[in-house]
């Protein structure tokens, strides 16, 4: 009788294992109704530490893709949009691609942070699926495919273009660097800012590193910038840390100029952060909150409205995102009823045609190269009375 | 009835013969509905990881349920496993040109040295009692994630592999194929056939460990040590045995999983991912080997499945988690269970004998 039950309880989980695994494909085959609507896909993290990286993204294409829909749509046709979770997890972030998969995603725009994306890089390139992501940077990313593309700056760009003006503006002579050696993000920008700085005026005289699981208190790796006679320490990190280090810095007496990347924008918005400490400081930034640019204002205003939150860059990124996909099917002309490598194939050219003016731009035109690197000026600002203002 | 008992089958090889039966017969349908092209996107996506998480569980059910030691590190062996294995397959990808060969050798490079380090570990902890295992396996898989996924900068040219512990400068980077935080970048090789074929070997090896003779000294030990030593057996190296043959086999898992993305990097390794596995075995069953597949497939699916939630998926989760573990193993839970599947029986019964007296 045991035996029989086994077997039979066996024979049960594997029936309902296979019917959930075949479920119903939901595709563009099978609803007519969608097929007047493109359908763009989303994945970033809205559970977990890099939550608020991919909350961000998530409602900021919201709120691009609500403009654009009320105002008729792109070509006459409206944009479905759906964002799915992928803890800042590679292997959830293939898992939420296939899912979109199977709802008909026809344009994927993400995903947010770097080490998932190349997952789902290399699975978009196989699909020959248009991507385009709002914020990773590494460029292992767009390397995977001719059909992925980036809206950030990459990493390297980021790292060689603080050395160089550091360097090319005399700031400082000596340098300390604190960076995430655990973080692809922070030691990609550590690693070419290192690399360019042997062709600079200055020398770099402390580094030092810390990792995500030790990111609450930096007395250790300020002290040793200041015993090693830093004037300028350069932090390619996120905000979160760089107000932990400026408070750092503060308690210490010590006298350091800070420079950062992308990242550091937001440092302002901290909680509990004293804004004085940030005066001074200078990052290289596309975006700003405060820029009294037109498009700007509008965007920070609806999203200040409909979230009750500062947008970060990465809002911004998101936002330009979905309008850059827009301008980009405007261009090819192609319809909602093309098959996704119909899409990505049209997309891909189009996208390289393009003039972008968004506002992640610094006020310049964004464009592409065909390998999906973004060609966009780096904004150096400098943080005055509360306030980025820029440093030129 | 006559029948049965002509051949007789040990209980526990008819339970293997089940498993194995059930594994083949899910990697049919699997592959039937695939050919029809029923299966979605998302299901396709999960067979692989699925195969590796089933194998991970049985593997920690090996030290979790035979051994009767909790291990909170298993993430820390599987990462071994699949950083030395795609080292292998990386840095041999124009040596040995054939996909499938170097795949298997990356798989037996990756066992091998999770072998080392469990029988490292193993050596030192499995002598001693209390909870000193999970101790210690909780700051290996640390360390190793700590390690590997920061400061190992591996890069090879033609006099062989180079290392850096710092931060790459000393390489050249063109050569480059580990890169710290940033991982390395790996071929996709792995298949749901390889992994089912690997479950089945798996889950032979360590069906066969469990009822051998060591497997029974091992079983004895756990459950009253002292009545063992009083026997005279000496068990502390079928214990090393039990427990170096589960990281080899996370090792191989690792493998597998980490040639299925196009990266690998050690943020997803971290304690949590452990505790998963955990999380696998104990729902399935201490002990057993078809409750931890079971386990594995569900808590693999369930997360993708409930995805329709929204924001409050990982909050139903949890709850889900909740009620399945104290519908399975509460023991008022189990007693209710057992009523009302007698009671269930007793209707058929009835209904069987009423049938029987109308005909």
């Amino acid at each position: 009788m045991k035996k029989t039950v086994k077997v039979l309880a066996m024979v049960l989980v594997v029936a309902m294992a296979a019917a959930s695994f075949a479920g119903c494909t939901k595709g563009k085959a099978g609803s007519g109704s969608k097929d007047d609507k493109y359908l763009i896909g989303g994945i970033g993290p809205v559970t977990g530490g890099a939550a608020s990286y991919g909350l961000a993204v998530k409602n900021a294409a919201q709120i691009a893709v609500d403009e654009i829909n009320a105002a008729g749509g792109i070509n006459g046709h409206q944009i479905e949009f759906k964002y799915e979770d992928d803890e800042h997890n590679a292997e959830k972030s293939v898992n939420a691609y296939n899912t979109l998969k199977d709802w008909g995603m026809q344009i994927l725009m993400g995903t947010v942070t770097s080490d998932p994306s190349k997952a789902v890089a290399a699975e978009a390139a196989s699909d020959k699926m248009f991507m385009l992501t709002p914020s990773a940077s590494s460029l292992d990313v767009i390397n995977k495919g001719d059909t992925i593309f980036q809206v950030c700056f990459t990493d390297p760009n980021q790292g060689s273009a603080s050395a160089k003006y550091i360097g090319e503006n005399k700031i400082a002579s000596k340098i300390g660097i604190i960076y995430d050696s655990s973080d692809i993000y922070s030691s990609g920008i550590y690693e070419k800012f290192a690399e360019e700085a042997k062709n600079q005026s200055f020398e770099i005289v402390s580094t030092q590193t810390f990792t995500s699981d030790a990111k609450s208190e930096f007395s250790a790796q300020v002290k040793a910038c200041v015993d090693a006679g830093a004037e300028l320490v350069f932090l390619p990190i996120y905000y979160n840390e760089a107000a932990l280090i400026l408070t750092e810095a503060k308690a210490e007496g010590a006298n350091l100029k800070f420079f950062g990347c992308d990242g550091l924008d937001g440092v302002l918005g901290v909680e509990g952060f004293d804004k004085s400490l940030a005066e001074g400081v200078m990052l290289l930034t596309p975006f700003s909150a405060d820029s009294e640019d037109e498009k700007t204002a509008a965007f920070v205003k609806a999203y200040k409205e409909k979230y009750n939150d500062t947008p970060i860059q990465f809002a911004a990124d998101a936002y330009d995102a979905i309008y850059i996909i827009k301008e980009a099917i405007e261009k090819s002309g192609v319809e909602p009823s093309a098959s996704v490598e119909e899409m990505g194939a049209a997309l891909k050219d189009a996208i390289v045609q393009l003039s972008f003016d968004g506002i992640t731009g610094a006020g310049k035109k964004m464009t592409w190269t065909a390998n999906g690197e973004v060609d966009k000026a780096p904004m150096a600002v400098v943080i005055k009375d509360g306030a980025y203002v820029s440093a030129e | 009835m006559k029948k049965k008992s002509k051949i007789k089958i040990k209980k526990s090889t008819l339970t293997t013969l089940i498993t194995i039966a059930g594994i083949v017969l899910a990697y049919i349908i699997m592959t039937l509905l695939s050919g029809a092209g029923v299966l979605s996107n998302q299901m396709k996506g999960l067979l692989v990881p699925i195969c590796a998480y089933a194998m991970l569980a049985v593997s920690l059910n090996l030290v979790v349920g035979i051994l009767g030691e909790l291990s909170l590190g298993h993430a820390g062996f599987l990462y071994v496993g699949a950083y030395t294995g795609t080292i292998f397959t990386v840095a041999m990808s124009d040596i040995i040109t054939n996909d499938i060969l170097r795949f298997v050798l990356g798989m037996i490079v990756g066992g091998v040295f999770a072998a080392l380090f469990g029988l490292l570990i193993g050596s030192a902890v499995l002598k001693l009692q209390g909870d000193y295992l999970a101790i210690v396996t909780l700051a290996f898989g640390e360390i190793i994630r700590s390690v590997l996924g920061n400061v190992m900068y591996i890069s090879k040219d033609a006099s062989g592999l180079h290392f850096d512990f710092n931060d790459g400068s000393t390489l050249n980077s063109a050569d480059i194929i580990a890169k710290g935080a940033q991982g390395i970048t790996v071929h996709r090789m792995s298949t749901f056939l390889i992994g089912i074929i690997l479950l089945i070997i798996i889950v032979l090896v360590v069906m066969n460990l469990t009822d051998s003779r060591a497997g029974r000294a091992i079983k004895a030990v756990r459950d009253n040590k002292i009545a063992t030593e009083t026997v005279g057996i000496s068990v502390s190296k079928f214990r090393l045995l039990a427990f170096t043959v589960s990281s080899a086999i996370a090792g191989v898992a690792g493998v597998y999983y980490a040639h299925n993305y196009a990266t690998l990097t050690g943020t997803k390794f971290d304690f949590n991912f452990s505790i998963n596995i955990l999380v696998m075995v104990v729902l399935g069953g201490m002990g057993s080997i078809p409750g931890s597949i079971i386990a594995a497939i569900v808590l693999t699916i369930l997360p993708e499945k409930i995805r329709f939630l929204g924001d409050y998926r990982m909050v139903i989760y949890a709850v889900i988690l909740i009620v399945m573990m104290i519908f399975s193993w509460n023991p008022k839970c189990i007693e209710l269970r057992k009523t009302v599947s007698a009671k269930i029986k007793g209707i058929f019964k009835k209904g069987g004998a009423s049938k029987k007296e109308v005909q």
